[in-house]
Parts: structure tokens; sequence; C-alpha cells
């Protein structure tokens, strides 16, 4: 499939790539420690804010400036470094913040004005960008180092490192800008990376498109975004949070219904959910770190964050929080029914992303923003661990995608295999990995939701959700068995080739994510049902977020859940994960079960619906594509060419050419004559204008 | 030194036509020198012009660097020349981008080197003339001598149906041009009977108390004029088949700088004037603006040729700018100044770069290209910042005009609807991202399936310092708008209190259909250079 995805025969470890990795890491510890030592605590460490996003900012302009002239090391260490201490910095401000207790904002300069209307670049790290810049820094280091070794042997190591840091750069400023257009400047900017890094083998005309239709599939989210701001501005008179969190109960109700219906819109591009999904399968022409960094951990979590960031509006306005809510739980659903037939593993996992999106959707929904966010952060570690670990399956199979060819790699590549089934078990939901507890957390709250869903809709929802945690579990295992049990079924030349484990630089990142996806959960352990039972441990993210979500919990009034409800819930969805398992195992490991293909033909029709994803593609082209490009050549052939142009411009100029032709008699060529003509009209002329004088 | 004792304007105006004459002395068959002293000449015009950047006032909106002389004083005319916050950007971008634009000529124009610059130079006077004249008089004489370098420039080095191209310019513009002529004339007429005194001095004619019928009349001669300059939808088609045809250097300073002497002149002279008439018309504009957008967006996207695809794109952006001029509050219309600005930026740069494949491969056909980007790396950069910038990536220029248009827009009290035709609008932002990067990924991505394209050379030093400043002033543009804007501030807000006091005196009753003006509208200085216009 991506013959580009590997581009050597063996892959031994990149000379010096790992001594460059560990300086960077040192030289930022060192760094961090004298920062601390050195600024103390009288020291103002706010006005150093705007380095988190503009290092990696530099990096990118750095390396495309200067692209193909740089060595390699040195473009390692631009791209690399800088995201490495974006981190550190981010980790800096964010425990300076939290002892502090209050949010750190920074304005460096006004950048457009105009009346009322001014725009600040300034930003703002209060809890929950803190937590998201953590999230997007440490995660992307991460994926920084897995794709020195996966990026390797590419012809473009320079300019992919380009593309890569402009995104950290985009969606740092997404995450910590204090005002909705900066947000939608972050927000348009990783659209643009996406775009870039999506097309990026672009001699391939497939994966170009597949580019293309995600830039402009989320423009058209973008479109809601835009108008949403106008609305806002227009009511509000700010685009700015704090502005906003004031004054934001003044706007009418349909009014703030339609702002939120719209912003939601925007989040259904960017982060993949009906009806703008259509996108994030097709990115996975991407490089594998791509799809991991960009399509799973970071940038398609930012409608939830922004849903998040906006609750003291999306509290205000009910009807679209339900919607929001319904939006979401339809597409796990849906996505989750997709996840059941693909064959491509990074298919399989892209359907898997849109549908773990859904729940969060679903959590910001029903009012439970911070297991929501709790969410996007596991799901950042299990997701971008699965994502890096199919790059490394690629990796080793030498460009191979399909699950069908692949099989016995647990004893071939057992790092890569650990990791991915830890990442399984914490995708599915088991106890006690990192996906349980945010998983959970969010089907309670919808189970039992106060606000914006009615009861009865919260128990429906739960139904679905709970349903699309079983195709969840079910799909994640049968990719796992499918992949790494039983014998290799790899094509001779693969074979021949060599499939083996990927270095070091690639599965270290594996490992320190899959030790996130395993211990992630428990800074958010389930408080209340755990206090019922005599156990006194707080839930550490949610006290974490409190402040920040203060006036949407107001908005929303006072709610009482109970603790058996919560117990019994989670027992059930345990008890789904571990079916959905035992399911996939019976019927996938080792390869040796004949029930799928009977299965298979026993629900042909079904199966090719679903395996060719319901055919929502095909229907969006006919239902609107062809229309378009139709109605534009009518436009151009018919109203331009033949309407205006031809029977207004040319019939007018064909009036006056006759008419010429007559007043052409008049025009004898004798000189003499026209100067008569002349002065008799310039007579006549000043004649007027001395009666209109005297007048 | 004080810079207006230098009259830096008439400078700045007549040391083109200066340039045209010295090389209309030089000897034809020594290009290099006559290319050599354009360039020399133009860049030289920039940096006086940069003067007249340091020496402008931002807080005030009276015009500046005023000269006056007498001309014709029978007649009341007057050499009138001054700036304000709304001219004076637009002239910056004139000076900027003649060097640029004769730089891109000296290897693509062969034939006729003399003649050519030539024109430009001459052109250069006319589109700064037409920019500094606050005499209607002086206005339209610019106006109408930016018409002929423009038709030889088209009509002697444009394409193959130059031409029909040629003519059809030279005529759509003229109909527009004649029936303003008559409205000047009108308006002449009308304000010497109530004054006494006959004038064409633009400040003195804004006094002018018109029943409304007749504004309305005159205003849509005025409208129709600059509309078809914008062009506005359906006055549009001369400008595909015009920047189509033109050569390169054309198509820059069309696009770059004469469609926003259309809306400049909405601007100046078309509600300043006719204000009442002009607020009846708000909605109409509005409409046909909205219209643009969407037309010129849906047509560019199933466009066969770059160039035209281009032309297309500017009926979509220029739709923005008149958005903005519709809705008449400050946020708006800044926004629309700036895109007038960004539009002569980012498109012109888009025709400079189809003029560098054009002079490669002598077509400008979508289907003859595919997979340029891997054969030229550099010009592949150029064009995808240049594609970006065009589509309002934010970051960049184009993205601070449309943002402040579609939300200054939306809270427009002056605009009916206005509401309504932003979201409308808003579509234009989707439209012009697909149909440019369809564009873009049918040029420069994929294999290269064609044979003449495997050996493309990559931009050269010349098209580097040809690109590179555009390219720069889209990120300075993009990240940092108000250097720009505040010194717009003064002029456009004093633009809408007039507009807001003439309406608000009209629905009181203050400005009935009499022919005395009741409301003091503005202060003139006779012999100082104390000089408010509207």
């Amino acid at each position: 499939m991506s013959h580009h995805d590997h581009g050597h025969e063996s892959a031994p470890e990149p000379i010096g790539m790992g001594k460059i990795v560990f300086w960077i890491v040192a030289g930022a510890l060192a760094a961090l420690f004298i920062g601390l030592r050195l600024s103390g605590p009288a020291v103002n460490l706010d006005r150093w804010i705007f380095l988190i996003p503009l290092l990696p900012g530099f990096g990118a302009l750095l390396n495309g400036l200067f692209l193909n002239k740089l060595s390699k090391p040195l473009v390692t260490a631009i791209a690399v470094g800088s995201v490495v201490f974006a981190f550190f910095a981010s980790l800096v401000l964010f425990v300076a913040m939290v002892s502090r207790g209050e949010a750190i904002h920074q304005v460096l300069y006004n950048w457009m004005a105009a009346e009322t209307f001014a725009v600040n670049v300034a930003f703002l790290m209060d809890p929950l960008s803190g937590v998201m810049a953590l999230v997007v820094t440490g995660v992307g280091s991460l994926i920084h180092i897995y794709s020195i070794g996966y990026m390797a042997h590419d012809e473009s190591y320079s300019r992919y490192f380009t593309y890569l840091n402009l995104f950290m750069f985009s969606m740092l400023l997404l995450v910590l800008g204090d005002s909705l257009p900066l947000m939608f400047v972050g927000w348009e900017g990783v659209g643009l990376c996406s775009y870039l890094l999506i097309g990026f083998w672009f001699t391939d005309d497939a994966k170009a498109s597949a580019g293309k239709k995600a830039f402009i599939v989320n423009r058209i989210g973008d479109m809601g975004f835009v108008i949403a701001l106008m609305i806002l501005f227009w009511q509000v008179g700010s685009l700015q949070y704090d502005v906003l969190a004031e004054r934001a109960a003044t706007v009418p109700v349909e009014w703030m219904t339609a702002i939120c219906l719209l912003l939601f819109f925007g989040a259904t591009g960017k982060s993949a959910q009906i009806p703008l999904y259509v996108w994030l399968p097709d990115a996975m022409a991407g490089p594998t770190p791509v799809s991991a960094l960009i399509h799973a951990a970071t940038m398609v979590t930012a409608g939830v964050y922004m849903i998040a960031r906006l609750s003291f509006m999306f509290t205000l306005a009910p009807t679209a929080m339900m919607v929001v809510a319904v939006v979401g739980t339809l597409t796990a659903l849906f996505a989750a029914t997709i996840g059941l037939f693909q064959y491509d593993i990074k298919k399989v996992l892209a359907y898997s992303t849109v549908s773990q999106l859904g729940f969060m959707f679903m959590g910001v929904g029903v009012g439970a923003f911070a297991a929501a966010i709790f969410h996007l952060m596991t799901h950042a570690f299990f997701k971008a661990c699965l994502f890096l670990g199919s790059g490394s399956v690629i990796h080793g199979m030498h460009g191979e995608q399909d699950i069908r060819q692949m099989g016995g790699l647990q004893k071939i590549m057992p790092y890569t295999g650990w990791t991915f089934l830890i990442s399984c078990f914490a995708i599915a939901g088991f106890f006690p990995f990192s996906g349980f507890f945010s998983k959970d957390e969010i089907l309670y709250n919808v189970f039992a939701t106060h606000f914006g869903s009615p009861a009865w809709l919260g128990v429906v929802l739960w139904c679905l959700g709970a349903l699309a945690a079983f195709c969840t579990s079910f799909y994640m295992f049968r990719l796992y068995y499918m992949t790494f049990s039983g014998e290799l079924r790899a094509p001779e030349e693969i074979k021949k080739k060599g499939v083996h484990e990927s270095p070091f630089v690639m599965t270290v990142p594996l490992m320190v994510l899959a030790f996130l996806a395993l211990v992630g959960g428990w800074i958010g352990l389930p408080e209340h049902a755990l206090h019922a039972v005599g156990i006194h441990i707080p839930n550490l993210f949610e006290h974490h977020l409190h402040e920040v979500l203060a006036r949407a919990h107001e908005n929303m009034g006072p709610h009482h859940g109970s603790p058996a409800v919560e117990w019994g819930l989670m027992a059930v969805s345990f008890g789904i994960a571990i079916v959905g398992w035992f399911l996939a195992r019976s019927l996938y490991k080792d390869n040796t079960s004949e029930v799928p293909a009977r299965m298979k033909e026993k629900f042909a029709g079904i199966h090719k619906v679903i395996f060719n994803k319901y055919y929502v593609d095909e229907g969006y082209f006919y239902a609107f594509i062809r229309p378009v490009l139709n109605f534009s050549k009518f436009l151009w052939g018919f109203v331009d060419t033949y309407l205006i142009d031809g029977m207004l411009v040319h019939v007018s100029a064909w009036v006056v050419r006759t008419f010429g032709e007559g007043v052409r008699l008049v025009q004898t060529g004798n000189v003499q004559t026209y100067l008569l003509g002349f002065l008799v009209g310039a007579a006549a002329f000043l004649i007027y204008l001395w009666q209109g004088a005297t007048m | 030194m004080n810079l207006q004792d230098i009259h830096l304007l008439s400078l700045l105006t007549f040391l083109p036509l200066l340039g045209a004459l010295i090389i209309a002395l030089l000897p034809g068959e020594e290009k290099g020198m006559i290319r050599l002293f354009s360039m020399v000449w133009t860049s030289l015009i920039f940096v006086l012009s940069l003067g007249l950047l340091a020496g402008f006032r931002s807080g005030t909106a009276e015009m500046q660097f005023v000269e006056v002389m007498e001309w014709i004083p029978q007649f009341g005319i007057g050499y009138r020349v001054g700036v304000d916050g709304i001219s004076l950007l637009i002239i910056m971008l004139t000076t900027f981008l003649t060097p640029i634009v004769v730089l891109s000529a000296f290897s693509a124009v062969e034939k006729g080197v003399k003649g050519f610059f030539f024109s430009i130079l001459f052109l250069e006077t006319g589109m700064i003339g037409t920019l500094v004249a606050t005499d209607v008089f002086l206005f339209y004489i610019f106006w109408e001598l930016m018409l002929i370098p423009m038709y030889f420039l088209i009509g002697i080095w444009g394409g193959d149906k130059r031409i029909y191209a040629a003519v059809k310019f030279f005529i759509y513009t003229m109909v527009g041009s004649l029936l303003m002529l008559v409205a000047l004339i009108y308006l002449y007429v009308v304000h010497g009977e109530q004054f006494g005194k006959t004038t064409t001095d633009l400040l003195e004619l804004t006094k002018t108390a018109l029943p409304v019928q007749a504004q309305i009349l005159m205003f849509a001669a005025f409208a129709l004029a600059f509309a078809i300059k914008v062009p506005m939808w359906p006055f549009h088609t001369w400008l595909p088949d015009a920047h189509t045809e033109a050569p390169t250097a054309g198509s820059v300073i069309l696009a770059g700088v004469l469609l926003k002497l259309g809306t400049y002149g909405f601007l100046r002279f078309a509600i300043p004037l006719f204000p009442v008439a002009a607020h009846y018309a708000m909605p109409i504009l509005a409409a046909l603006a909205v219209v643009g957008i969407i037309y010129g967006a849906l047509v560019a996207m199933v466009q066969k040729d770059v160039k035209r695809l281009v032309a297309y794109s500017s009926v979509s952006h220029l739709g923005f700018c008149m958005l903005g001029i519709a809705a008449m509050n400050v946020q708006a219309l800044e926004g629309s100044i700036y895109q007038m600005l960004n539009h002569g930026i980012s498109t012109g740069a888009l025709f400079l770069i189809v003029g560098v494949i054009y002079e490669r491969r002598h077509t400008r056909l979508i289907s003859e290209f595919g997979g340029l980007s891997k054969v030229i790396p550099a010009f592949a950069a150029f064009f995808m910042i240049t594609t970006l910038s065009s589509i309002g990536l934010p970051g960049l220029n184009g993205f601070v005009g449309e943002f402040m248009i579609l939300l200054g827009s939306f809270r427009s009290e002056s605009l009916p609807y206005a509401q309504v035709f932003t979201i409308l609008a808003s579509t234009g932002v989707l439209l012009g991202a697909i149909y440019m990067l369809w564009m873009f990924q049918r040029v420069m991505f994929g294999e290269v399936t064609n044979e003449k394209n495997k050996d493309l050379k990559d931009l050269n030093l010349r098209e580097y310092f040809v690109l590179v400043p555009l390219i720069l002033m889209m990120f300075f543009m993009g990240l940092y708008p108000n250097y720009f804007l505040r010194k717009m501030d003064a002029s456009v807000e004093n633009l809408v209190k007039i507009y807001n006091a003439k309406l608000v005196a009209r629905t009181a009753g203050v400005l009935p259909d009499s022919p005395k003006p009741m409301v003091k509208l503005s202060e003139l200085e006779r012999d100082g250079r104390k000089i408010v216009i509207p």
C-alpha cells in the first residue's frame, strides 16, 4: 500500500540520533534545573509563556528557511529540541500556575483592532489549557523522537520536521490563546499542517487528494465557526474568554443556542464527527507518526477542548448541549461499527479515533467537561501508542498495512506487541487501565444526565454508548489478534526482506506511552463511588479543573449522583469490555477459526455496506460535489459567456457599431469640417455655462 | 525640512512621467539600459514614497501633503492634491508594486521594450494622480489617462486574443466613465448655481445640496463607473479577458492597483458626494457584492486556465471589499481597505507566479502541468504561501481583511439585512479554499506526467527578488496589521461619522431637498492647508 512508508532494507539505529535525543533531553533538564535555581520565587516566569508555542514555531522557521541545507543531526536537534524544550517550559509554568493557584496571562501585543474590535496576541495558561499544553508537548515530544527513526530514510526529512514543528506551534496557539480569534488562528493552522502532512508524499495523487479533502471539509466546519464568531461579537462585543465569561449571560438564549450549534458544527469538522468526519479515515495517507500526533492525540481533540473552554456558554444553551451529546453518541456508535470490518490497520484505528472522539462529545454534551478532558488525555496516551505501534508494525513489515497479511508479530516485535496490547486493554476499558476510568466517568454522567438531555434520553444514549464500547473492545482485540497472534501470513517478498522489530528510538516512546496508558487513569478515580464504600481518595483531575468549570457548574445547577448506580454501571461496562475481548479472542486468536469467514458470507449484504463505510463519501459526492461543479459550469458556460457577455455586452456593442456605421457618414476625413464641428460645440458649451452663471 | 515644502505628492505623481519621457529619449535597442533605468527609477520613487509614509500624521482626518494651485480659474478648476488615511496605503501599494512589476518583465518582454516600460511608468503617473487628486476635474483626467497605457499594454504585449481583450477593456471602462462625466458636469453646474461660484474642488462639491432624485441618478452614474472598475458582478466580464490576455506585468498592475481605484472611487467620491443615495443603494451594492463573492468563486472553480482562475478569484475577493464598504462602519471599512491591499499583494504575487511558469512553458492550462513541486521546489514553496495568503489563512495578510469585514459587516447598523449578506459572504471563505487548493493540487502535486515539465528550471535570482518582497509583506501584514490599520483610523472614522450625520440629518428633516445646505459638514481654511474631506 504505502510504498513510501519505508525506504530501507533493514532498520539499524540511525547513527547519532539517539545521542542527539539524549543530549537534547539532558540539556533541557539542565536548563530546567538552572532556570528553577536562578529564578527563585521572586522572579516572574509568566512572561516566558510565549516561549511554549514560539519555540516550535522558531524551529519550523529555521528548518523551513534552510530547507535541505542543514545537516540531518542539526535538523533533528532543532526540531526535536524545540518541542522538548517547549514541554519543559510547559511543565515549569504548569507547576508555577498550580502552586500559586492563579492563571498565567500574558499579552504580547495588540494584533488587530478597529473601533471597539480588538484582538491581542496573548496567552493564557489556566488549569485547562495547562493540561492541554502538557499533553500536546508531552505526546508531541515522544512522537517527534519516534519520527527520527520512522522518517530516517525519507528524502524529505527536513520538510517533514518543518511541518511537524509548525503543527506544534499552531496547536499550542490554539490551546494557549486567550481569545476565540487566536484559537481560530491555531484552528486553521493545525488544519493547514494536517493538509501538508497528509499530502506529505504529494507525488501520489491519492495522498494529495486526501490532504485537500481534509482541508476543505475542515473549512466547511470553520465557516460555522466564523459565523458563530460574527454573532458572538455582535452580541457581546468581545471575543476574549474572560470578557465572554462575564457577559455571556446577557445573550438571549436563542442566539446563544445558535452560536453554540455553529461552534459545534466547526468542531464536527476538526474533531471528525457526523456529518463532517469523512476526512479523517482518508487522512491516514500521511506518515503514521502524523496520524498519531495530529489525527489521534491532539488536533482532532480541539473541538472537545473548545467546548470545555466555552463551557460557560454551552451551559447557557441546553438544546445545543443535547445536540452535542446526541451527535457524539451517534458518531461513537456509527464509527465503531465501521471499525468492525476494516482490514487496514490504520483505518481501524482511524474509525476508532472518530468513535472515541464521539465519547468525548457525549461527555461535554451532558456537562461532564472534566470527564471529557480526562478521556481526551487518556485517549492521547493509548491512541498515540496504538498508532505509533501500528507505525512500528508497518515499518517492520516494509509498508504493508493489511492485517490479513500479518499475524505472529508478537514474537518478532515483542516491544511493539506488548505496548499495543496494553493500549488495547486501555481503550477497551479494562480495569485498572486508564481508559476504564475516563470512559466510565463519561458513561455514568450520560446515564445520570441532569442537564440538556432529559433523563430518558440519557438512558438511551448510555445504551448506544455501551454498545459502541462493546464494538470498541471487539474490533481492538480483533486487530490485536489478527496482527500479533498466530503465524505470519505475509507474502514471500516481504518475508524475504525480513520482518523486524523497530529501533529503540521508536520503541522507547511506545513504552513511555504504554506506561501512561496503564497508569494515566489513576489521577481521576471515581471519588464519590469510592467514598460510599469508605475509601477516601480524591479525583485529582476533577479538582484540578474545578475552578475553570465553576461557572458552567453554576449554570447547570446542583447534581446529586448515586454511588450505587455508579458501581453498577462500572461493573456492566467492564463486563461488556470482557465480552468483547472474549468474542474477538475466540474468533481471531491465531487466525484459526473459520467463523469470521462464514459470518461474512452469511451477512454479505450488511458487510458490504459497512465495509464501504455506508457509502457516505459517495452520497456526499452525488448530493453536493457534483451539483456544485455542474452549477459552476453552468454559471461559466451559460451565464457568464452567453448571457452577460453574449447577450448584454456583445449585443450592445453591436448596436453601437451599427449606429456608428451610420454616423460614419459624417466622418468625411476633412479636417476643416472637424474643426468647425469642434468650434460649434465648444461655443454651445460656453454659452450654456455663461447662462448658468448669470441665472 | 518640511516634507510638504518639497511638493512630495507632485513629485510622486510626475516623476514616473518624467521617467517615461527619459525612456522615450533612450535608444530603443539598448534594452538592458532601459530595463535598468526603469528599475532604478521606480525603486527611487518607492523610496521617495516612504517619505510619505513617514511624514503622514495618523491622528487626523485632514488631507495631508496638500498642494493647491490655480489652474483654470475661470471654471474654478484647480490643481488640488492631498492624501489621507484612505488613499495613503493604496498609493504605497502602487509605488511598492511598480518596481516589482518592472523587474518581473525583464525577460518576459523582448519586443518593444522601450514602449513597454514607457507605458508602465506612464501608467504609474496615472494611478498615483488618480489617488492624490482632490479636484474632480484633475481626478477625471488621471482616471482617463490610466486607460491609455493599459490599453496598449494589453493590446501590444498581450496574448493571442489581446486585441479583443484590450478593446473590451477600453470600451467597458469608457462607458462607465462617460456617465460619470455627465454626472460630474451636472454636479458642477448645480453647485455653481447654489454657491454662485463654480469650482471642481471635491470638498466644496460635497456641500452641494441635491434633491434625492438627482442624487440617486448621479450616484448611479458614479457607481456604474466604479462598479465596472472593481469589477462588481455583472459588470465583470471584461476582467477575465483583460487579465488573461495582458502580459504578466499588466495583470499585476491591473489586479494590484487599477481594480482598487473602483473601490477607492466609492469611498472618495460616490459616497461622500451622494450619501443619501448611497444609503439607498447599499443593499443593492451588498447584494451584488455577495453575488460576486459566490459567483466569482464558483466560476473560478471550473476554469481550465490558471490565469483565468486567478482573474475570477479577483471578482470574489473584491466582492468582500464591496461588502465592507456597503456595511459602512469603521471595522468593516478598515477591513475593506485592508483587503484591497491584501488583494494587491496576494493576487499580484499569484499573477507573477503564473508568469514564472508561463515564461518557461508558454502555456497556462492546468492540464498541461502536474507534479511540479518535485521539479521546482522553491517555486512550490512560494506558490504555496501565496495560495494560503489568498485563501485567508490566519497569520498571513488575507485573513485580517476578511475577518474584519465579516465581523464588521455582520453588526452593521446602516445596512439592512447585513446579517444575511454576511453569512452568505462567509461561504466565499470555503469556496476560495476549494478552487485554490484544487488548482494547486492539479498543477503542483502528483507525478510529473508531462515530459515538458521534467526539466523545468527553478526560480532564478531575479525571480527571487520579485517574489520575496511580496512574501515578506504577506507575513508582515498578517502578523502586524495595526501598523497599517492605525493610519486609516481617523479618515475612516470621519467618513463614517459624516455619512451617519447626513443620514440622521435627512431623517430628521434637517437636510431636505432644499437648495441650501443646513448642516455644517466640514471646515475649510482656504489659505492654510487644513482641509477636511469627508
